[in-house]
This record gives C-alpha cells, structure tokens and sequence, in this order.
C-alpha cells in the first residue's frame, strides 16, 4: 500500500468525501435534537425537520398575514440591491484608485499613505457616524459596505497595477504610447481579472457589515430577519436564513469565478 | 556625422563602476552585437540606450543630440522575456502600435481603418512565420513564437534603432539559428541599426556587422566594483580568426568567474 501522503481521492471518492462531513453534521444534529425534543417538546433550541419545512413554507411561499408580503424573496431582494450597490461602488472606486496609486509614482506619493491610514479604522466603529450622518436609511448601510472594503480593494489593485511588469510599461512607450494610453490598454486590461479576485475575497467581509448594518437599523433584509425573530428564539427560521446567506454567498463566488475564466482566458491560462 | 556617439561614458551605481571610458560611433544601418561576462553591464548599456537608465559620465548622442531619458517610438526593444502583452492575441499584439498611432485617446481603432491595421499586422506576423497563431494568446505559444511575435511587435512600428537583450538566450540551440536567420533577414529589409547582447560568444561572431567585447581591464578580485567594464574589443565580424575568438573566450571566462564569485 502506498504511503498516505501519496494516496489521492477518485472522482467518486473525491465526492463522497467531501460530502461525508455533511452528512455526519446533518445526523448528528438530527439525534441531538430528536434527544432533546424527548425531554422538553417545546424546546426551541434544535427544532427538528418539520418545524424547517413548516418555517420555510411560511416564509417563502405564503404571503405574510401582516404585510402581505412573501417575506424571504423581499428580505433576499432587499439584502442583495444593498450588496450589489455597495460591492459596485466599492469595486469603481478601487479600480480607479488603485490603478491611479499603482501606475503613477506621483498619485502614489499623495494618496496611499492616506488610503493605509483609512484601512486601520475598524469600520464598525465608525457605523455609528454613519447613522447619525446618513440617517437610518439605505445610505449608511451601503456606506458600512463601501467604507468597510474599499480600502482593502484600493490597496489590492495598486499592489496589482505595480506588478504590471516594467517591461511591458517600457514596451508599450517604444510603440508609442502616451501616459494615459499605457492605462487604458495595458494596466487596465490586466487589473480587471485581478479586481474580481479582489471582489471574491471581499465579499465575505461585505456580507459582515451588511448583515451587521441590517441587523441595527432596517425594516427588510435577511440580517434584519434573523435579528428580529432571534427575540423567540425562532432557530426554525433562523437556521435556513443562515444556510440560505451561505448558499447566496457561495453562488455570487461561483459565478464571479466562471464570468472571470470565461472573460479573460489569457488571465487563467497563465497562472 | 555618426548616428551614434559614445564619448567618454560612465555608469556608476554608488561606489560600484559599472561600465567606464566607453568611446564608441555607430553608424545608421550598423548591427552591432554586445557580448561579455553576465553582470558585466551589457543590460546597462542598453537602458542608458532606451532612456531608462542615464550615463553618470560622458555622453550618449543621438544625431548629436543627447538620447531622450525616456523610451519613445525610435527605439524598439525585445527583452529575454515578458516583451509581449499577455492580455492580447497574437495579431492584436502587432495591431497595438498603429492604434496608438491612430487614436491617442482610447487607443483603438474601429471599422476600415481597423481592417486596414489588421492586414498589416497579418502581413507582418506572416513574414514572421506565425501566419497560423494569429488568435492566439502569448501564453498558448512557445518561447520561439513569442519572441517572434515581440519582433513582429517591434518592427512594425518603423523603429531607428532596435534595441535586443538576449532576446533568443532561452530558446533551444536550433530555434535560435532559424531566429538568427530571421534577425538577420528583417534587419536587412527595414534600414534598421540593431544592438543585441548575447552572452554567446560564438553568436557575436556571425550575426551582423561589427561585436563589441565588453570586459573588466582591471579586475580586482576582492572588489570587483571597483573598476568598470571597457569595450575591449571591436570588431568588423567576419574578418576575426580563431586565435581572436579563443583569446577573447579566455579574458571573458575569467572575468565571468570573478562577477560569479
Ligand atoms: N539598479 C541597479 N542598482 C545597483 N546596481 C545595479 C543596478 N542595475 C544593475 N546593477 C549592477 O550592474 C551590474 C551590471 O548589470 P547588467 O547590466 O544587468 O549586467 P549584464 O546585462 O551584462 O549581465 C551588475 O553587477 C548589477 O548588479
Ligand atoms: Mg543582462
């Protein structure tokens, strides 16, 4: 038998494999709460199968007795508009920023000393001042989003446009080209795949301060949601909340990464 | 007048002397090859000739004038590697220049004139032999179309002087005899002035019209930055026996050693 550092998964294994600690966490809840709902039927802690299905009937498929409303599509609607806006605004920005501060030593010297400084403030420390600057409404929460990663964005694709290899910069000047032009046909071009990158490792800290933002100040959105029925300890709602997030999150990370290899093949074939 | 002038050049980075007293005229049409220990200066020479780099001494003239201490439309490069643009096919590659001719905002071009551009650099990619790799990427060639296409690339812009620095140092030793024939061919059709290094010795002594030998006169071990390397030898190619070549691989190998320690 070979040794185990050199023994590797099938196509088959590989599946069953990473299927298997699902499957474990998914029987080992069930006999925790089947053992729990034996000794007290109304505990909510861990509610079993029907109660989900029940949850999630009423939530996603039944309109809401008070606003009439099917409430998971509108608090999904309303959570992803506030993601998209702010990932957008955040991405325009980094881009222009980034690949100001990457390509020219003059920006550079300005701006990045103020970008690093801007990075080090925790952003949920400043979600107060947003409230009382923007109000409760949409604005301080998208601005949470943009505040909280834009910083990180700037700095990835300034690092990004500097990797630009200098000869490609010297080559592009001996065919001719102007300051601006080096931007627009080479910089650019090759920080756009990196900038989605940038996004997909953002985007888990965009959905901590929407979920936060939410969960402080809204009337809809899935971090409102779970916040409000946590009051009755309602984890028959709570839970297919977070497992639906976590499948939104995973399908945008999937879709960036195949738009990405689909877009900019030279970018993925030479990694 | 020469093209080119050299007189009394230094490059010096802090206490290190690079490259010292070099003299030198090269005349417009001249293919001059550059050879020498590696860390000799080859590369320093030839920025200072790009505009990347500037001479610490002395001066370096273009028609009289000195060089522009930024890379322009005169000169062309191919370096060993990264020469070409990733993001772009083969024929979009060798379209760029006359797009940034065209339009000096976006830098492309639409329509006839696109069309126009567009057989150029087919044309261009042809005399090249890569008439069958035109929508391809950089990274779907292999290390000889690539620098074929960076020639492409830099030739078609109607460069003064092309400017190459081991541009075939990586390829297999047949490869690079079809490439040198190409050089050779392309130099001799566009009235190129052409500079390329190579750390191959026997290379310098067929391709082109004159070799530069750039070497340590003095050479102190302990401190080999101390003193700069000199053009040792120059020499009209073709009219150099062995005895020349064998003393030249010697002075060079031993420096070679020293810059290696
Ligand atoms: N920017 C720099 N700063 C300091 N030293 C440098 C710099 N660039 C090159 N050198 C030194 O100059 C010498 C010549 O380098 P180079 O011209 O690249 O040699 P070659 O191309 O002949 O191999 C080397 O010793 C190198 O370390
Ligand atoms: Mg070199």
């Amino acid at each position: 038998m070979k040794k185990l550092i050199n023994r590797e998964a099938g196509p088959v294994g590989r599946w069953a494999l990473g299927l298997l600690p699902f499957v474990v966490l998914v029987v080992l809840y069930l006999v925790a709460s089947d053992a729990r709902l034996a000794v007290n039927p109304n505990d909510k802690l861990l509610p079993d199968m029907a109660s989900f299905v029940d949850a999630i009937q009423r939530m996603a498929f039944e309109p809401s007795k008070r606003t009439g409303e099917y409430l998971l599509w509108q608090d999904t609607l309303a959570s992803l508009g506030r993601l998209a806006l702010g990932v957008v605004i955040s991405a325009g920005i980094g881009l222009v920023v980034g690949i100001a501060t990457g390509a020219l030593p003059l920006f550079r010297a300005g701006i990045s000393p103020l970008v690093t400084g801007l990075s080090l403030v925790p952003p949920l420390a400043v979600l107060p001042i947003l409230f009382i600057v923007f109000g409760l409404g949409e604005l301080a929460k998208v601005m949470l989003i943009i505040i909280g990663i834009t910083p990180f964005l700037i700095r990835d694709l300034q690092q990004r446009a500097e990797e630009v290899p200098t000869e490609q910069i010297i080559k592009m000047q001996t065919l001719g080209a102007n300051t601006w032009q080096i931007i627009a046909r080479l910089i650019w071009p090759q920080v756009m795949p990196r900038l989605i990158s940038a996004v997909r490792l953002s985007l888990g800290s965009a959905w901590l301060f929407l979920i936060a933002a939410e969960a402080i100040a809204a009337t809809e959105g899935l971090g409102y949601r779970i916040f409000l029925v946590r009051r009755y300890l309602a984890m028959d709602v709570i839970l297919p909340y977070v497992a639906w997030i976590t499948f939104l999150a995973f399908a945008i990370d999937f879709a960036l990464k195949r738009y990405s290899q689909w877009r900019y093949p030279w970018f993925h074939g030479t990694q | 007048m020469a093209a080119i002038e050299i007189k009394n050049l230094w490059k010096e980075y802090g206490q290190d002397v690079v490259l010292e007293r070099l003299n030198a005229s090269v005349e417009e049409g001249e293919f001059v090859t550059v050879v020498g220990a590696s860390g000799c200066g080859k590369t320093t020479f030839l920025k200072m000739m790009l505009g990347t780099e500037s001479p610490t001494r002395g001066e370096l003239l273009l028609d009289g004038k000195p060089i522009p201490d930024e890379p322009d439309e005169t000169r062309g490069i191919v370096f060993q590697r990264y020469s070409v643009l990733p993001h772009l096919t083969a024929v979009e590659n060798v379209m760029l220049a006359g797009e940034l001719e065209s339009s000096p905002w976006l830098g492309r071009v639409f329509g006839a004139k696109r069309r126009a551009l567009r057989e150029q650099a087919e044309e261009m990619l042809a005399s090249v032999g890569l008439d069958q790799a035109l929508r391809k990427y950089p990274h779907e060639l292999s290390g000889g179309m690539q620098q074929r296409l960076a020639l492409a690339q830099a030739l078609i812009k109607k460069p003064r002087i092309l400017l190459l620095d081991e541009p075939f140092g990586a390829l297999d030793p047949g490869i690079r005899r079809d490439m040198h024939e190409l050089v050779l061919d392309l130099w001799r059709e566009q009235d190129l002035t052409v500079f390329m290094i190579t750390h191959d010795l026997a290379e310098g002594f067929f391709l082109g019209t004159r070799m530069w030998v750039f070497d340590k006169e003095r050479l102190d071990p302990q401190t080999p930055g101390s003193y700069g390397a000199r053009i040792t030898y120059d020499l009209p190619v073709g009219n150099s026996d062995k005895g020349t070549l064998q003393s030249i691989s010697q002075s060079v190998d031993s420096t070679a050693r020293v810059l290696s320690a």
